[in-house]
């Protein structure tokens, strides 16, 4: 259960970049490889104990799950490596180049309008929604003007 | 108006800096960690024992720590092949960090120690994430766990640099089928080097020691493919110059709730090229 210990380590991080922001935090994304050794819906639950007392106290926790995939070094197929793994080109048999899957990342963080308890009570408790998109991509990408 | 931080920070990012500082803190004494991972029961501190009384009868200068969760008695056990052992106990952590074996080591690690053996929390899970300087990880499993041991635990077995079975002398006696863990350590971790092992016999263990002295003396070790960089962010969007953390305010509404629109319909404007305003925020840029 070192999910508790990957909560806390997100949440001293998190606490850490916004400390002077003056804001509490609405949401939390991040990006979870399935071959990071983590398992998201013990994170969840970890997260909700980690936050307690917290400027993330009743934050949303967004997991992107990243799949893992591997190009053979061999003949340069791309494929999902499954899970558990196969690490090695079941096409030529040569060993395969990880491209994703290993990730553990803190993306981004969303603040609210109000400063930490302002807020918490207003929609109750928010439950993590495991594997959604987060971003918008297109409207992610127009220049802010 | 939300304002979003873009952080893309490794949530390990603290224990990878500790690990970093750990590996020269070690390196500056001459030191190589070796860190040992497995199930509990797996005959790590038996084989451990041996290793110790071998490397002492060799002249190797070597210690060891011991981690678990409750009790000495691996630290008593170790300490008979009169090797330097501490204990450390992590009071209910399934894993041991960099940090906490740093903290440990300040002080006690006797001057030209050239081996040091971590002995990390008996589990399969957890440990796997956490670098603890170490030159060379060896994961190990006993011919009584059953051979899909490694597909079960891809990332501990996946990230070892060396694969140790032990117990080996009772193979037989229990039906292992050897060549079945194999393709699952095939299967995780193409290329790993496998050595077969019983502390009971002694069998293999010289030849253990001799792996370890090698790594020891810079022989390149095998490199995991799970632990191979690959273009982190290939697919996702550049950030710039990737300095840490940056803030921008977004002016869009959310009257359906806040944050990054789970429901996908919702404008969002916190756009990650539009003049991010760096963010203070005490250095935790990598």
């Amino acid at each position: 259960m070192h999910e508790l210990s990957i909560a806390v380590a997100v949440v001293e991080q998190v606490e850490e970049a916004v400390r002077d922001q003056g804001r509490a935090v609405a949401s939390l994304t991040l990006r979870i490889g399935e071959l990071a050794g983590v398992v998201p819906e013990a994170l969840d639950f970890a997260f909700a104990l980690a936050t307690e007392g917290t400027v993330l106290a009743g934050a949303r926790l967004l997991i992107d799950t990243v799949e893992g995939r591997g190009r053979c070094e061999g003949c340069g197929r791309e494929a999902p490596t499954g899970m558990p793994p196969v690490l090695w080109c079941t096409g030529c048999g040569a060993t395969l180049t990880l491209l994703g899957g290993r990730e553990l990342e803190i993306v981004r963080v969303v603040l609210a309008d109000g400063p930490p308890g302002a807020e918490s009570a207003e929609d109750g408790p928010r439950p993590a929604v495991a594997g959604l998109p987060t971003r918008d991509e297109e409207a992610g990408h127009v220049p802010h003007r | 108006m939300c304002r979003t931080v873009d952080l893309h920070q490794a949530v390990l990012a603290r224990n990878d800096e500790n690990a970093l500082a750990l590996r020269g803190y070690l390196g500056d004494r001459g030191t190589v960690a070796v860190n040992l991972l497995s199930s509990p029961g797996s005959g790590k501190t038996a084989l451990l024992e041996q290793l110790l009384a071998r490397a002492v009868a060799a002249g190797v200068p070597a210690a060891a720590v011991t981690a678990d969760l409750a009790t000495e008695n691996d630290a008593t056990r170790l300490a008979r092949s009169g090797a330097p052992v501490r204990q450390i106990l992590t009071d209910g952590l399934c894993h041991l960090e960099a940090g906490m074996l740093r903290r440990r080591l300040e002080g006690w690690m006797p001057e030209g120690t050239r081996l040091l053996f971590v002995e990390n929390v008996g589990n399969l899970v957890c440990p796997a994430s956490y670098d603890l300087g170490e030159t060379l990880r060896i994961a190990l499993a006993s011919v009584t766990e059953g051979e899909d041991k490694p597909v079960k635990y891809p990332t501990a077995f996946g990230l070892a640099q060396l694969v140790v079975i032990t117990k080996t002398d009772i193979a037989d006696a229990v039906g292992f089928d050897r060549e079945a863990f194999l393709r699952g350590v095939e299967q995780v971790n193409p290329g790993v080097p496998v050595l077969e092992t019983s502390a009971r016999t002694g069998v293999g263990v010289d030849a253990l020691l001799a792996h370890v002295l090698r790594a020891a003396d810079g022989e390149e070790a095998h490199v995991p493919v799970l632990a191979r960089e690959h273009e982190r962010y290939l697919d996702s969007h550049d950030h710039g110059d990737g300095t840490g953390p940056h803030v921008h305010d977004g002016d869009h509404g959310h009257g359906d709730g806040r944050g990054p629109s789970s429901g996908g319909r919702g404008r969002h404007d916190d756009v990650p090229g539009a003049a991010p305003v760096p963010a203070e925020t005490g250095g935790n840029a990598p």
